[in-house]
């Protein structure tokens, strides 16, 4: 067992887990952050996307002991007192979704390339969410709200 | 996946310790091919030893004339990198096509060095550059470091440190990637170096990356699309899979060099 201290959206949680635990299933299952959806648990899909120290990263392709001493965000820390963020409200002003079950990971995704990007060319999108699959969409919707989330984290 | 202990050194001699003791035992570095691995259970180590977060596997140096990478720098570091983007702007661009931003955010170039995925980016780069791989025991050059595919001069317990480029005079890489994957269908990187024009080509070889001498004395001579369009490349030891024949794989080795031809010299 490894025990693990690492702050998920703003709060230190410690807890002590299997080593082999993933840090998707550590979220989802130990700290009820079912936000974080695990779509096809082989690295490909982007649905469990979360941040770690900044940075996107695939919470299926983690260890949780990995994550130790790191900063974590999920999709339920991303709004700031009551106020969603610019890919959030983006995403439900443009319809970015069908069946929701990428969303999650579409937005955490969105909400980094923002911060590299703040006003993203189309093929800065379109690469940028080479790591999210959306089975639903055909994407145009997602490409129209990844740009209105620049313009109202611009605003 | 199995069960395994993780643990994490907090020094590169910690390390080389504790893989030393248990032969079972695998170290980790971004775990992007380890950790699928893991997960389709197709292996079963005792022990993972974390290294990501070692100081003699970090930062990026330009002196002399050569480029230093650290092993455990992450292809995101490098990809943004001022120094690489000025000094070796080919490596910049390679590294921002692997996979995706996720998998950019935490896969290492050590971990890709020393997995030596044929179809893998990182390898063509190392070996057209006529890099020097440095590891916790020896100095070894690119040449003798690729051994086959999923192979390499690497003994158990031996970590790769950090990854040394002489800078060349120019380069580029060209690939066709996998739409769905990214990986490497064919991928060309050409270098104008000290010691001649080197072209490694990967994730077309049936043994994985490998330089291809024909295109090497060509662009020597001309550095041009029309140089390779000469050549014939052997079907023979291409690799054949589902995603493409060998004949098709040679023709996109052709294509793909011609490009990465062109990029150096606009000469088409």
């Amino acid at each position: 067992m490894a025990k693990i201290t690492l702050t998920v959206n703003g709060e230190k949680r410690s807890a002590e887990v299997e080593d082999r635990t993933l840090l998707a299933n550590f979220l989802r299952d130990t700290l009820n952050l079912t936000g974080t959806h695990v779509g096809c648990d082989t690295s490909q899909c982007g649905a469990c996307t979360v941040h770690v120290d900044g940075r996107a990263v695939k919470s299926c392709t983690m260890l949780a002991a990995q994550a130790d001493g790191a900063d974590v965000l999920t999709i339920e820390g991303l709004a700031k007192n009551g106020k969603l963020h610019p890919a959030q409200a983006a995403f439900t002003e443009c319809h970015a979704l069908q069946c929701g079950f990428c969303t999650p990971g579409m937005i955490m995704t969105t909400a980094a390339l923002l911060k590299d990007h703040p006003q993203p060319t189309d093929d800065e999108i379109v690469h940028g969410l080479e790591g999210n699959l959306c089975r639903c969409t055909g994407y145009l919707n997602i490409i129209k709200a990844v740009k209105r989330a620049a313009e109202l984290q611009g605003k | 996946m199995y069960a395994f202990q993780y643990r994490k050194a907090k020094t590169l001699q910690e390390a080389v310790d504790w893989l030393a003791k248990d032969e079972e035992a695998r170290p980790l570095s971004g775990g992007m091919t380890l950790l699928p691995t893991l997960k389709a259970r197709l292996a079963q180590p005792s022990q993972l030893i974390d290294i990501a977060g070692l100081a003699e596997l970090a930062g990026i140096e330009n002196k002399n004339g050569v480029l230093t990478i650290g092993a455990a720098t992450r292809y995101y570091q490098i990809a943004t990198s001022p120094v690489v983007r000025e000094v070796l702007p080919a490596l910049a661009s390679l590294v921002s096509t692997v996979a995706d931003p996720q998998v950019r955010n935490r896969g290492t170039l050590g971990g890709s060095v020393a997995n030596n995925d044929p179809a893998a980016d990182s390898p063509a780069a190392v070996l057209a550059l006529n890099a020097t791989v440095i590891t916790n025991k020896r100095e070894i050059a690119a040449d003798d470091f690729f051994q086959g595919m999923f192979t390499t001069a690497l003994e158990p317990g031996e970590l790769v440190v950090k990854v040394a480029f002489p800078l060349p005079r120019a380069a580029a890489y060209c690939k066709f990637p996998h739409p769905a994957s990214g990986y490497a269908v064919a991928g060309v990187f050409i270098a104008q170096t000290a010691a001649g024009v080197r072209v490694a080509v990967t994730g077309a070889g049936a043994s994985g990356v490998f330089r291809w001498s024909e295109a090497e004395q060509a662009l020597a001579k001309d550095m041009s699309a029309a140089a390779i369009d000469k050549l014939t490349l052997a079907a023979d030891d291409i690799n054949e899979d589902i995603h493409g024949s060998r004949e098709y794989r040679a023709q996109l080795v052709k294509v793909m060099a011609g490009r990465a031809a062109a990029a150096i010299s606009g000469k088409k």
